[in-house]
């Protein structure tokens, strides 16, 4: 017996995941929001990856591994993010996207 | 036909899934986000249980739900970001945001939708072995990912040297 | 004969440390470094003629072409290329020898006259430069070589004649010198470029079969060359830098002005003369032409300076003039056919700088001792310095063609030639030779006899000049005399072969004639203490007289021509076309430069949403592209 779901299904969540982070990305102005839509993001390139191995090459394992790596990395990233986060809240008392813009130089 | 349980269980993931994501992003309140954050990374889980990769659903639910979410949930309350978030739009921006967000779904919905995917079939219950991923995790061979395990391992360790580095008071110049 | 190298090798290395550690050392030695490595390549250039005249002609009863060192410089095809060499051939030997004799009498001569001047050191720097850069142009084995060096001899000219660079006039006559002779060279480099382009070769003996497809093209070439010529050798109308220069040292404006840079033009025609006598004649009689015309020019302007140095200079032109004639009255390469003028116009190249160059030591020396160029600071001057006064007579009688002074034979020949060509040639350059003659005794009798300036002679006795300067006139006043019995037609001739000079009595007893009638002239006019009739013709004929005195106003049409005609009528409206077209379409670019980016700065606000925002709508778009073609 064989599971009958077409892969567009997973391909749809994935999507939705994914435009729902950058739209989170995009309206958010707490910077912990913002990584929030980074996370959900993130979490559907690697539904994608997944989905991608089972279904096209089942016998090897590349999506699936990079899957883990890619929570691995997310995991890293948020560590560091986070820390800056907290960094950059003690220096301007402010979280808020609108407040941090020095990248302008 | 008949609809097996793994199906049911995909449905009903999924559509949670969905429900909360569109959640996370439009909630007004970050600790209920970060909630509906972690009801998607179950989701996600599941959804890797549901593929086979039962090894990959447990380390997403270790790491993200167990460990990331937490980690969220500390630094919200941390730089006390746990209030209103109903910030002042312009009205411009969101519409070019929704504008870009909604032609860049249809876009990328068209390609899934146009792309005649036509394996639908994957074998049943066929869990992926732990032995097998352990083995490729730590293998040389071609396939084998030894060198990314190991680039991993170190990335991680310069992110926590780095995380520390970056969070930690600075004792010294505290007083400026 | 490998030794040569060493003769442009050692100028150029004393230039080299007189340069660049001339200010370590004192004056003395400074002096004595040029002087000395000056005097080796004197010894090398006399050593170089005697082994090449000694060897003897070859089978075909021609001197060798000798090419000692060469190399290929700038290759362009296998045909056409730049090289850098030395040719030894009769009238490049000729050259080395004349131009390293008066160098270094300059050389010694410049130890009393710049002593104690700032900058002495870097006067010698100067003088071992240009000789490097003369010696260069005459050994030069292809025409480019001689361009190079020709422009270094412009440029160290230049840097000559303003060596007193605090002094105004200096200043803007080297500036004059230079645009000038540059001017000149255009034609130079063009007429070059062409010959290289048609010939496809620099060296001087083109292949036959180029030659004849030429056509039309090489008298062009030939006669731009010669416009670069008349440029350096101040004929009329390029002439007007020469009598300007004089501002420069008097020793300079002997070895530059007078006897080496001058005649350059000279022997560049007389480097392309097979050339020109074979395939255009024409051209050659322009010249010939040209140089008449300026020789009555100059020697009427002459008759009327009161400067002393620009009598030199306007005589100078008015000789080189002569030479020029000379090379351009040939008809044929046989001497004893047409080809006489260019044997004369060599002999009288190397006569006049031997005796121009006595003329501008012996200025030098009453400038020295007088402390002026004018005239009326002169006068009587014959007792207080016997030397110069005996010298510079030796020269006037050369010049004016007195015998057994060189001056005479060589002038001679060139109205034989001239004659020879046509009786019309013949008579106006008798009548010049009288001029030269007259003006030149106008000249000794208005220094050395006539009324002495006492109330300033009583102030500060004018006196007899060093050793050091009195030596280089001896020695030149001694190759004057002797010069005029060399045989010279043995060693240079029009086609190689051997010629014996010999008087045409005719010619020779008219030209000695006149020159007598006109020193008589000239000795009942000037020789008195007043000096009526020379009065009273100035009264007469004041307007010409004064026309004459202002060099027939030549600068002042130079100057219309370049202030009202070309400023005015080409640099406006180039100016303008530059300032209103070119520069604002350059402002235009940098305001649109600027525009944009006041426009896009915006876009910088430092917001990371905003960027991804851009970032994502740039994937989008691509991808829909992509989708869409």
């Amino acid at each position: 017996m064989e599971i009958e779901i077409h892969v567009i299904h997973y391909l749809v969540i994935s999507t939705v995941m994914m435009f729902c982070g950058i739209y989170g990305f995009f309206t958010r102005k707490n910077l912990l929001a913002l990584l929030i839509s980074v996370e959900l993001m993130l979490n559907a390139v690697n539904v994608n990856f997944a989905v991608f191995n089972r279904y096209l090459f089942p016998d090897r394992l590349e999506g699936h591994f990079f899957s883990l790596f890619g929570i691995a990395v997310a995991a890293a990233e948020t560590a560091v993010a986070i820390a800056i986060i907290i960094n950059v809240y003690r220096n301007v008392k402010q979280v808020l996207t609108d407040d941090i813009t020095d990248l302008k130089g | 036909m008949s609809i097996s349980l793994q199906e049911i269980v995909f449905y009903i993931v999924g559509a949670c899934i969905v429900v909360s994501s569109v959640l996370a992003v439009t909630t007004g309140k970050i600790l209920r986000a970060a909630t509906y954050l972690l009801f998607v990374l179950f989701g996600t889980g599941a959804i890797y249980g549901v593929l086979g990769y039962t090894f990959l659903g447990a380390v997403q639910l270790m790491v993200y739900a167990g460990g990331i979410v937490v980690l969220y949930v500390f630094s919200i309350l941390l730089t006390r970001s746990d209030k209103d978030m109903k910030y002042r739009q312009s009205r411009a921006r969101l519409v070019a945001v929704l504008l870009t967000v909604t032609v860049g779904a249809a876009l990328v919905l068209f390609l899934v939708f146009t792309n005649g995917f036509a394996l639908n079939l994957i074998p049943q219950g066929v869990e992926l072995p732990v032995e097998r991923i352990g083995r490729a995790l730590i293998g040389t061979g071609k396939y084998e990912f030894v060198l990314p395990f190991e680039a991993v391992g170190v990335l991680l360790l310069a992110c926590m040297v780095g995380a520390i580095l970056i969070a930690r008071k600075e004792s010294g110049k505290s007083k400026e | 004969m490998d030794y040569t190298i060493l003769i442009l090798a050692l100028p150029a290395l004393s230039f080299l440390l007189l340069a660049l550690a001339g200010m370590k050392m004192s004056h003395r030695v400074a002096g004595i470094v040029g002087t000395l490595s000056l005097a080796a390549v004197t010894v090398l250039s006399y050593a170089t003629a005697c082994s090449y005249f000694t060897a003897g002609r070859m089978e075909d009863g021609l001197y060798p072409t000798l090419v000692p060192w060469n190399f290929e410089w700038l290759p362009f095809t296998p045909s056409l290329h730049i090289d850098m060499g030395i040719l030894l051939d009769p009238i490049s030997v000729l050259m080395l020898v004349v131009v390293s004799t008066v160098s270094l009498m300059v050389h010694i001569y410049s130890f009393g006259y710049m002593k104690g001047e700032k900058g002495f050191q870097r006067y010698y720097a100067f003088l071992s430069l240009f000789t490097f850069a003369m010696l260069g142009l005459v050994v030069a084995t292809n025409i480019f070589q001689m361009y190079v060096f020709w422009e270094l001899v412009g440029v160290s000219s230049y840097l000559l004649i303003g060596f007193y660079y605090t002094k105004p006039e200096a200043i803007a006559a080297s500036k004059k010198a230079f645009i000038v002779t540059r001017f000149a060279d255009l034609g130079f480099l063009i007429g070059i470029l062409i010959y290289g382009y048609y010939m496809q070769t620099f060296t001087f003996t083109p292949s036959e079969e180029r030659l004849m497809q030429a056509g039309m093209v090489l008298p062009w070439a030939l006669g731009l060359m010669f416009v670069g010529g008349a440029g350096k050798s101040a004929m009329f109308p390029l002439h007007i830098w020469l009598p300007d220069a004089m501002e420069g040292p008097t020793p300079v404006s002997a070895l530059i002005h007078a006897a080496t840079m001058v005649v350059a033009g000279v022997y560049l025609v007389a480097r392309m003369f097979p050339l020109y006598v074979d395939f255009a004649p024409h051209v050659l009689h322009a010249v010939a032409w040209v140089g008449a015309f300026t020789a009555l020019y100059a020697a009427s302007v002459a008759c009327v300076q009161s400067d002393i140095k620009r009598v030199l200079a306007f005589s100078t032109i008015s000789q080189i003039g002569f030479m020029m004639v000379a090379l351009g009255v040939c008809t044929d390469a046989d001497p004893h056919g047409g080809g006489l003028g260019y044997m004369a116009g060599m002999f009288h190249l190397f006569t006049h700088a031997m005796f121009k160059a006595l003329l501008f030591l012996g200025a030098g020396c009453i400038i020295h001792a007088v402390h002026s160029n004018e005239m009326e600071m002169m006068g009587g001057l014959r007792r207080y310095m016997p030397v110069t006064h005996i010298t510079f007579l030796v020269a006037c009688l050369a010049i004016a063609g007195i015998p057994p002074f060189s001056g005479f034979f060589s002038k001679d020949e060139i109205l034989t030639a001239c004659f020879g060509f046509s009786p019309a040639m013949g008579w106006i350059m008798t009548a010049i030779a009288g001029m030269t003659a007259f003006y030149m005794f106008r000249l000794y009798y208005g220094i050395f006899w006539g009324k002495e300036n006492r109330e300033l002679h009583a102030r500060h006795t004018p006196h007899e000049s060093p050793l050091a300067m009195t030596f280089p006139l001896v020695f030149l006043a001694l190759v004057t005399v002797g010069a005029g019995f060399i045989p010279f037609g043995r060693f240079v001739s029009a086609n190689g072969h051997a010629y014996d000079i010999h008087l045409d009595w005719g010619v020779a007893g008219t030209s000695i004639v006149v020159a007598l009638a006109a020193i008589a002239l000239a000795t009942w006019m000037y020789a008195r203490d007043r000096q009526p009739v020379a009065d009273m013709l100035a009264a007469r004929f004041s307007r010409l007289h004064r026309a004459a005195y202002r060099r027939f106003y030549m600068d002042e049409a130079w100057l219309f021509v370049t202030k009202r005609v070309i400023f005015r009528c080409v640099s406006v409206p180039v100016a303008w076309f530059d300032r209103h077209v070119i520069d604002q379409f350059m402002n235009f670019l940098a305001w649109g430069t600027n525009a944009a980016g006041e426009s896009l700065q915006p876009v910088q606000n430092g917001r990371i949403q905003a960027y991804t925002w851009w970032f994502l709508s740039g994937i989008i778009v691509l991808t829909a592209v992509l989708l869409l073609f």
